[in-house]
């Protein structure tokens, strides 16, 4: 691949804090106009790593390029075309919506700050209550004014950590219909996520566990790159058969959607044959079915809580 | 790479807004320090007057009389009654209602005709030294003044004949000895201390605490504008503080200011540089805003209790007085009542500037070392 293509480009990319090793060699290409799933459970240094990428934190080894610009020695340069939006809600609550607005329209020296705070107001449909305390929004709204404060001085990547935490439902939809439009646009977006409907969303996926990463690709083709076999089986007393199926052997996964269970293995041959046995019986409906991207995670997961359960200690 | 101005004036401008918005801290620093000023301008005094006196009197003649007369029109007694035995006397100092126990022997007028000099025996309660202390060191010359008066006429002989000590008292700088000129320029170097090293602690820290840092140095901006931006407001608010010091002590007060205005806002501004300093290292430490205001508390004791504020500097053993030393007040607090008081110009406060100096240097060294590490 061509580093002109990749609006982020890192290799060996290591962090340690004191004897901690948070992130540990890293490589990560994410092509421009992409929206790239950056996945792990907590602590597992999703958030050092785009400090690192985002030139807030210097790292203790590897190497990378972020727009062009050399992680190491040119942050100030990637401070200015990047959009970062942290974990938490990182506006000033005793400023109104207008005054956070144009304080980073301000950081960012901007030539029209006036006309550019008032066009981000209208986007956000929040003219009318521009003179409202930021504090005084709901999460939803909280998110969707921090994402416009980042978009304000038009960056080609932007960077969310974690950006729909604690957000319902409907919030965490429109939220994504905004970052569509936004990549739609050329925007290339870095997120970071917890939730499986969300990482199906993206264009390719990085799974990261222990400051590790564990795997990396086109979202569609993470399922074959971990090799499971899954059938869907669907009948009566759902919860016995689940309970059955996680002492069967040949049986590695088993996930419940509602009254459907998903079995799964890397050894296909060994699910079959439980299968078929199964299958003699009729009183379930068994079907063989392409592994999606969620059979794939809750695998990805429960090896990497096996991984994570030996150190104790969590870094984020 | 360089400095940016805008962006240096949106931080000072956020911080303003901030600043008008929280209320309660806004009010906290204009007025509690003209409160403390009225509180203790008025309230602290280490030259009480009418202090509780019980006399036990074995001798009732006209010298006695004039005696008790004396020592009641120096104010610093106020007769409260009689005793008759030395155990109610002793009764009344332990229970505290009485300060004084003045006791004046049978045959004192008898005596002091004779010539044969009579004791009066001033018992007094000093368990509070500085509470009695004035009222001491004025007995003798009041009961000495009251006893020449009343010996005139036949008796003439008896008063050239009396001991002939006097007691000279001289006070100089502050000859009415009120304690309000010495303590409210010194108050100025408290009040400054507690608001600039806490509010500038305070607000750093706010800052980390509810995650706005991290947005805020994922921008262009500089660190260094950043500081500069938050800090300057309050320099402002130390400004405001000081003038209103400034025109209290002079016309609530009447403390004089005689010495170098040029010398003093020269001392004054590198004092508000060490506190500001002092904030910043503190910031650097504490983790929550709580942390910051407690730290900054630790500080604000010894600048009370060993600057010389307090209690005299020169009365403290010497390790108290290096600690002492090592505190900006304790050198604010002599520059500026040297200047107020004594007519000090810029050359006289050398020493206190010199010794300011040097506490910033190391401050701002070990605080920019700090500083450094917590950006990882």
């Amino acid at each position: 691949m061509n580093t002109g293509d990749m609006a982020i480009s890192v290799r060996g990319l290591t962090k340690t804090f004191g004897s901690r090793t948070v992130v540990d060699h890293f490589d990560m290409d994410v092509p421009k106009g992409a929206i790239y799933g950056f996945l792990g459970p907590n602590g597992s240094g999703k958030t050092t790593t785009i400090r690192m990428m985002c030139g807030l934190l210097i790292p203790n080894g590897g190497s990378g390029q972020c727009l062009g610009y050399d992680i190491l020695t040119e942050p100030q340069s990637i401070k200015e075309n990047v959009g970062y939006m942290t974990q938490r809600f990182s506006l000033y609550e005793d400023l109104t919506i207008r005054e956070n607005l144009d304080f980073i329209a301000r950081m960012y020296r901007m030539k029209n700050r006036k006309t550019d705070v008032d066009d981000a107001l209208k986007g956000l449909g929040l003219t009318d209550r521009a003179n409202q305390l930021a504090g005084t929004l709901s999460g939803g709204w909280k998110q969707r004014l921090s994402l416009a404060c980042c978009m304000l001085h038009d960056p080609q990547l932007l960077l969310l950590d974690e950006p729909t935490a604690g957000v319902d439902p409907k919030a965490r939809r429109d939220f994504w219909d905004e970052i569509r439009r936004l990549s739609a646009k050329g925007v290339t977006v870095l997120v970071s996520t917890h939730y499986m409907d969300e990482a199906v969303q993206c264009d390719y996926i990085a799974y990261i566990a222990y400051g590790k990463k564990l795997i990396d690709g086109p979202a569609p083709d993470i399922p074959d790159m971990i090799g499971l076999n899954t059938w869907r089986i669907e009948g009566p007393n759902i919860t016995k058969m689940e309970a059955e199926m996680r002492r069967t052997a040949g049986v590695e996964q088993v996930a419940r959607f509602g009254s459907v269970l998903h079995v799964s293995s890397t050894d296909g041959a060994a699910l079959d044959r439980v299968a078929a046995e199964h299958r003699k019986k009729g009183t379930y409906h068994w079907q063989k079915q392409k592994g999606g991207l969620e059979e794939a995670f809750i695998y990805l997961m429960a090896t990497a809580t096996d991984n994570f359960t030996e150190p104790k200690e969590a870094a984020e | 790479m360089s400095f940016s101005f805008t962006r240096f004036g949106a931080v000072l401008f956020k911080e303003f807004v901030q600043m008008r918005r929280d209320r309660i801290t806004f009010g906290m620093m204009i007025g509690v320090p003209i409160m403390q000023l009225l509180l203790f301008g008025f309230a602290i005094n280490s030259d009480p007057k009418h202090l509780p006196t019980l006399v036990e009197m074995a001798d009732q003649g006209p010298v006695t009389r004039a005696v008790l007369m004396g020592m009641k029109t120096s104010a610093y007694f106020n007769f409260q009654g009689i005793v008759t035995s030395q155990e109610d006397g002793d009764r009344a100092l332990r229970d505290g209602s009485a300060s004084f126990v003045v006791v004046i022997p049978p045959g004192f007028e008898r005596d002091v005709v004779r010539g044969l000099a009579p004791e009066i025996l001033l018992s007094t309660d000093a368990s509070d030294p500085s509470a009695a202390g004035a009222a001491v060191g004025a007995i003798s010359g009041i009961v000495d003044k009251a006893v020449r008066q009343t010996l005139t006429g036949p008796l003439h002989y008896a008063a050239s004949a009396a001991d002939p000590f006097s007691v000279t008292v001289h006070k100089q700088y502050n000859p009415e000895g009120r304690t309000s000129t010495n303590i409210v320029p010194g108050l100025l170097g408290i009040i400054l201390s507690m608001t600039m090293v806490m509010i500038t602690a305070v607000a750093i820290v706010r800052e980390t605490e509810r995650g706005t840092m991290e947005a805020l140095i994922a921008t262009p901006v500089r660190p260094f504008e950043v500081m500069l931006g938050k800090i300057m407001p309050y320099v402002l608010v130390g400004y405001v503080q000081t003038l209103v010091f400034l025109m209290a002590a002079h016309f609530l007060f009447e403390v004089p200011f005689i010495g170098s205005p040029f010398a003093f806002f020269a001392g004054f501004n590198l004092y508000i540089v060490v506190n500001l300093a002092l904030g910043f290292l503190i910031s650097t430490v504490a983790k929550s805003q709580m942390q910051a205001m407690q730290i900054s508390f630790f500080t604000l004791l010894p600048s009370i209790l060993l600057s010389g504020f307090m209690f005299p500097f020169a009365g403290m053993p010497g390790w108290a007085q290096t600690i002492g030393t090592a505190i900006p007040a304790t050198h604010f607090l002599r520059l500026t009542r040297k200047v107020m008081l004594k007519g000090a110009d810029l050359a006289d406060i050398s020493s206190d500037m010199f010794a300011m100096a040097i506490i910033m240097l190391v401050i701002v060294t070990v605080a920019l070392k700090r500083y450094r590490q917590t950006l990882d």
